[in-house]
């Protein structure tokens, strides 16, 4: 233990400890701004400086390690001047009309010049302007750039792409997209983890807000709308409504309230992308010589872009099962439209609500669209944009009661909803494989070795005496680790499930963002509570997908499957080339 | 009024003048990356503040000139703009009246020039061709990439053994470069904005005394790979690829054609700078790992295909032992020595006996010094260093020079050597030169003529000729190598144009230092082991301390002290001190450890491993 003294209160910490983590123990809070822990513990903004007795400089409390006898002030003429001078100073080189800003109420450094009383802007103040390519689902504001680095930090160091890179040096240092390319050129998995972890308006999705609320109030529109099951976890946190409020079916009662006229849940389609998958992996399996293996699953479009650009001879080991999005505008445009409602596909307007910035993307893949009419689905709102609606149509959701989902598109397992979180859709895959197997049901926990928010998980399950061995990553970092594993022959298996967001769509990119903390842990564990308390645990038993199968597509894998509900990974590219 | 007055040194103008030091002090420092046209933008707003303001290109034109240049930074330039420079700089260059506008102007051209590639990448792609990478700037310009912060705080703290294992992470010569490193790594050391370089050589020193090579162990090498790598020179550059691929498991052989290993460090370099069993320590350390060696052993055409057939990899480390010619009439005198052919008998303990001869020695550079200075042990009655230069001019490191006049031999400057004159025996009598006048600049050095003197009789019994090496790469080329000049052509990974072969080091570059070769070693290692289809990552279990919370200011850099010349003059032994743990604890202390402030945090710090 190191024992020092802040503020004149005596502390100890372990050995290792940074200024900032005493002064946290001692009660102290230090504001910071570019700091990240683990990730980004650069000392770059100097807003968390602080004196130490007997020493002319400051020192970045974020990196400088706690000694023993160290006497530190916080508060200090020369700290507080540094603290608040130095927010200037970022200020200078910041479009600060917040008013106009989308992370207005959200923003780190607003919310820490607001507590550092910054009431008064001193110097003068210009920012950098861009020349961004407005249509690419993610946004980077060169304005509101603080050049905290986070962005460059979290893509090198956790999703191993290292889109971004600092650009130019002076007072023109920058952050830009690496190797002169512009971001259209780049291999962007556009997971935006670099914006869930900006701590201003600098990076942020595609506003298609407008676009949604519009088709809203078009007359002419049919406006579906399904709603991935990550969201559900995650919705209440961006409008303030407790936990205990902010449930599946009050998420549900929201989204009506917003006009729409169906309110469907990807759930539904997650059920009948296991009936897909599932059932592909064991034509695979029992076909073992003719593929490559491992299988990998195919539902998150981040890793798909990732894959493509980073290991392009694997490609074709991707499920061809398309993403439950994807299956679901394919089957509202077809299915919906001519048995259900009766109406001209032409007529729905296809909306998901995700907690992901790459579905944007996929959206867009020029060969995904299979219902022949127009986009299968034509929008994705991210849960923030989702959270924007509801405050800007005031809308509020505790005043709401439950609602039901509406039918038949809207009915989900627990199988589907644990999709959210990572390692959820292995474990619905295989209780889904056990049964086409054995004829019999498994325990519905029987697999859930493969949970948890560690990185890579690796599990031997045995489903009819053959044992499968599955892997288990999420965040791209270790994806390619685990590539890296198996392409260098120390690593074997037969089905791998990866996102591309740490702990699977739960941290995804499009999620409300808390500063400082990683939430995905706490809203996988809401998704496998919601699991649990489902009466409908496997996917083959969905109703609706009995249903879809039965009356349409008669069943996994069928010519008509095939044609609305698979797709070619080889058919388009990346950066459009 | 006074008719004149003693004009006293204001305060303003002193103030000035030391902040003009300090500025030149920084200018030094440059860290290496940063954007160019942003230098040279801040460069020409110094210029326009030293204009007086009489004329106009001065006045006026460097204000539009950086206009222009704020305008490519500021992504507002197009193509057009970049000739309306070029054009305005070369008037301001042609018309302005004095130094002060035309030298401003020049030096804009020079860099438009120079960095062209930047500015058109600021206009088309509105940013710098720069990246982040290495902005350690001690750690970028030492060619092995050495972690210098690392072992700085390692030495600084006491922990000398671990300071020699980090160090032999990239470089497992830390005692030869501790003594005789050119230490580029100093050259942009951020302390220079504070006041001077730390002494990074000298730390090293201080840490290979402290815990000897030969006391350090080596890492364990990884599991045998069954590849085996056949090294021809067992030189730094080849020990150091042999060093490094038995680390990653591949058996290496070193066919060396001389007695001993060591190369130039052996047979260059003499045992005054870099005692010979301080050198011991470094090999002894690299054969630890099970590198085999075949002593005495020349590799002809022959020999290299059978190689190429026996072994999986082949580098070629031969180095630049010949000499080259005056090419002068008389030349062929008995006495006339070849300084690479002196040092190399001094290697194998063949010292020369000078007693009461006059010597000369022909050239300027480091192994010039090192043969007058071994001339000056050898018992010479007097030596003389014969330049066509002037002593600005030469090659050999400053302290070289320096330590030469200090033992007392003569620096005979702008002197041409014309021919030989030999005595009826066919002995040296005097070696006649042509004075020479220093010129205009021609590629970046003044360059000397001749002086409308006569020609000049130096009377010697000796000549040394020290005007560089050649390479043997006649055999390389008749079995197919590529070569351009004599030298052996690798490209950058250090791959030949046959398969499976690669070569580094002065075979390559030419006559450099010992750490570029390592360098070269290195890259060699690592490139053949990915080429064996391996991919052994070289990293080292050392943690590095905190850098210290101590303010920076101002402190005097410890200097290595040298023996005194009457002592050093009559033999052979080390000639340098160490520093003192005193000494070794504040020299490291002034480290600023830019691996850890600045933007050594980021992208491109510490490489924990290669």
């Amino acid at each position: 233990m190191v024992n020092l003294t802040i503020n004149n209160r005596k502390v100890s910490v372990p050995e290792g400890t940074t200024i900032l983590k005493a002064a946290e123990a001692a009660g102290i809070k230090i504001p910071t701004l570019c700091f990240l822990k683990d990730i980004n513990e650069i000392g770059a903004c100097r807003v968390c400086c602080v004196e130490i007795e007997g020493k002319e400089t400051l020192v970045a409390s974020c990196n400088t390690k706690a000694e023993e006898g160290m006497v530190i002030y916080t508060n200090s003429k020369k700290a507080q001047y540094a603290r608040r001078m130095n927010l200037q100073f970022i200020l200078s080189n910041h479009d600060f009309r917040c008013a106009a800003c989308l992370r207005n109420g959200s923003c780190e450094l607003q919310k820490v010049c607001a507590e550092m009383n910054i009431n008064a802007m001193p110097f003068k103040t210009r920012y950098e302007k861009d020349d961004w390519d407005k249509n690419f689902p993610l946004i980077r504001n060169a304005s509101k750039c603080i050049k905290c680095m986070r962005c460059v930090q979290i893509c090198d160091k956790v999703q191993s792409l290292g889109i971004w890179d600092i650009i130019n040096t002076g007072k023109r240092t920058s952050v830009g997209v690496k190797d002169r390319k512009k971001i259209t050129e780049a291999d962007c998995a556009v997971c935006g983890q670099c914006i869930t972890h900006c701590p201003t308006g600098a990076l942020h999705e595609r506003d298609d807000v407008r676009k949604f609320t519009d088709a809203i109030h078009d007359p002419k529109k049919i406006v579906v709308v399904q709603i991935a099951p990550a969201v559900r976890a995650a919705w209440g946190e961006g409008v303030g409504l407790p936990k205990e409020l902010a449930t599946e079916k009050r998420m549900a009662a929201a989204v009506r309230a917003m006009g729409v006229d169906y309110v469907f849940d990807t759930n539904f389609s997650a059920d009948l992308t296991i009936m897909e998958e599932a059932t592909e992996f064991l034509e695979r399996f029992t076909h073992r010589d003719k593929y490559q293996w491992p299988m990998f699953t195919s539902c998150c479009p981040g890793w798909v872009r990732f894959i493509k650009t980073q290991y392009p001879d694997m490609v074709e080991q991707l499920s061809t099962a398309k993403s439950p999005q994807q299956m679901f505008g394919a089957v509202t445009k077809t299915y919906f439209a001519e048995k259900v409602l009766r109406v001209d596909p032409e007529e729905i307007f296809s909306v998901s609500i995700m907690p992901c910035t790459a579905k944007k993307a996929e959206c867009n893949i020029p060969t995904i669209n299979d219902a022949g009419a127009g986009k299968d689905v034509d929008l994705v709102l991210t849960t923030r944009e989702f959270d924007r609606v509801l405050r800007s149509e005031l809308i509020n959701p505790q005043m709401l009661d439950e609602e039901e989902f509406d039918s038949p598109l809207g009915v989900g397992s627990g199988a589907a909803v644990i999709f959210g979180a990572t390692g959820g859709v292995m474990e619905a895959a295989l209780r889904t494989a056990y049964y086409s197997l054995n004829g019999v049901n498994p325990e519905p926990d029987a697999f859930k070795i493969v949970r948890g928010t560690e990185g890579i998980k690796e599990a031997t399950v045995e489903i009819a005496g053959i044992p499968v061995k599955a892997a288990v990553a999420s965040g791209l970092g270790n994806a390619r680790e685990l590539l890296e594993r198996i392409k260098r022959g120390e690593a074997e298996y037969d089905f791998v499930e990866i996102m591309a967001c740490p702990g699977g769509c739960a941290g995804g990119g499009g999620q409300p963002i808390t500063e400082g903390k990683e939430m995905a842990g706490e809203r996988g564990s809401e998704l496998y509570a919601l699991d649990a308390k489902n009466p409908l645990r496997f996917s083959h038993e969905n109703p609706s997908v009995i249903a879809l199968y039965d009356e349409y597509l008669e069943k996994p894998l069928s010519h008509r499957a095939h044609e609305l509900l698979h797709t070619d990974h080889l058919s388009w590219s990346v950066t459009g080339k | 009024m006074n008719r004149l007055s003693v004009v006293s040194n204001d305060r303003v103008d002193s103030v000035t003048q030391k902040l003009m030091k300090e500025f030149s002090q920084r200018i030094i420092a440059n860290p290496p990356g940063v954007c160019p046209i942003d230098m040279q933008l801040a460069f020409l707003k110094v210029c326009h503040a030293q204009t007086c303001g009489k004329c106009a290109p001065c006045r006026e034109g460097l204000g539009i000139l950086e206009d222009l240049l704020e305008s490519v930074l500021d992504n507002t330039a197009t193509m057009e703009t970049l000739d309306l420079i070029e054009h305005t700089a070369t008037n301001i260059k042609n018309s302005a009246d004095c130094a002060i506008g035309f030298e401003s102007a020049r030096m804009v051209l020079l860099g438009f020039e120079g960095f062209k590639e930047d500015y058109i990448s600021h206009v088309r792609d509105h940013r710098c061709t720069g990246t982040f990478e290495q902005p350690i700037p001690c750690v970028t310009l030492c060619p092995a990439n050495v972690d210098i912060p690392g072992y700085i705080a390692l030495a600084g703290a006491g922990r000398c053994d671990d300071a020699v294992r980090l160090i032999r992470k990239d470089n497992p010569f830390p005692t030869a470069c501790a003594f005789i490193c050119e230490h580029p790594c100093e050259a942009r050391c951020r302390r220079h904005m504070i006041d001077d370089a730390v002494n990074i050589r000298g730390i090293k020193r201080y840490a290979v005394d402290k815990a000897p090579a030969g006391q350090v162990p080596v890492p364990a090498c990884a599991a045998s790979t069954g590849k085996k790598v056949a090294i021809v020179g067992g030189g730094p550059s080849g020990l150091t690829a042999a060093y490094f691929l038995q680390l990653m498991g591949h058996q290496t052989t070193i066919f060396e054609e001389k007695q001993q290993l060591g190369g130039m460090l052996r047979y260059g370099i003499p045992n005054y700078r870099f005692p010979r069993e301080r050198l011991q320590e470094d090999i002894d350390a690299i054969l630890s790992t099970g590198v085999e060696t075949k002593m005495g052993v020349n590799i002809g055409t022959e020999e290299i295909e059978a190689l190429n057939k026996e072994y999986d990899a082949v580098y070629i480390a031969i180095g630049a032992h010949t000499d080259n010619k005056l090419g002068l009439e008389g030349e062929d005198s008995e006495n006339v020595i070849s300084a690479v052919e002196m040092l190399r008998r001094i290697g194998d303990g063949e010292y020369p006996d000078f007693t009461g001869k006059r010597v000369i020695v022909v050239g300027g550079g480091n192994v010039a010094m090192d043969c007058a200075r071994t001339a000056v042990r050898a018992n010479a009655k007097t030596v003389s260093i014969v330049y066509r230069r002037r002593q600005d001019d030469m090659t050999a490191l400053p302290a070289e020079i320096e330590g030469a006049i200090a033992e007392g031999i003569e620096l005979v400057t702008l002197k041409a050597p014309l021919r030989v004159e030999k005595d009826a025996e066919g002995k040296v009598a005097a070696l006649w030169v042509q004075p020479q006048i220093i010129g205009p600049v021609k590629g970046g050095r003044p360059a000397p003529r001749k002086a409308q003197k006569t020609e000049e009789r130096l009377e010697c019994d000796i000549i040394l000729v020290a005007i560089g090496q050649a390479i043997v790469s006649e055999p390389f080329e008749k079995a197919g190598i590529s070569t351009k000049r004599g030298r052996i052509l690798a490209n950058e990974a250090g791959a030949l144009n046959r398969v499976g072969m690669y070569a580094g080091g002065d075979c390559v570059t030419g006559p450099a230092t010992v750490i570029k070769a390592i360098a070269a070693g290195k890259v060699a290692a690592a490139n053949i082991d990915e080429y064996l289809g391996y991919r052994h990552m070289m990293s080292v279990d050392v943690s590095i301390p905190e850098p210290l919370l101590n303010d920076k200011v101002p402190c005097g850099r410890v200097n290595l002290a040298e023996k005194e010349s009457w002592a050093r003059r009559d033999n052979f032994e080390g000639i340098e001190y160490s520093m003192s743990d005193e000494e070794a604890v504040q020299e490291a202390s002034r480290c600023l450890r830019c691996d850890r402030h600045g933007c050594g945090t980021l992208r491109g710090g510490r490489q924990e491993q290669w």
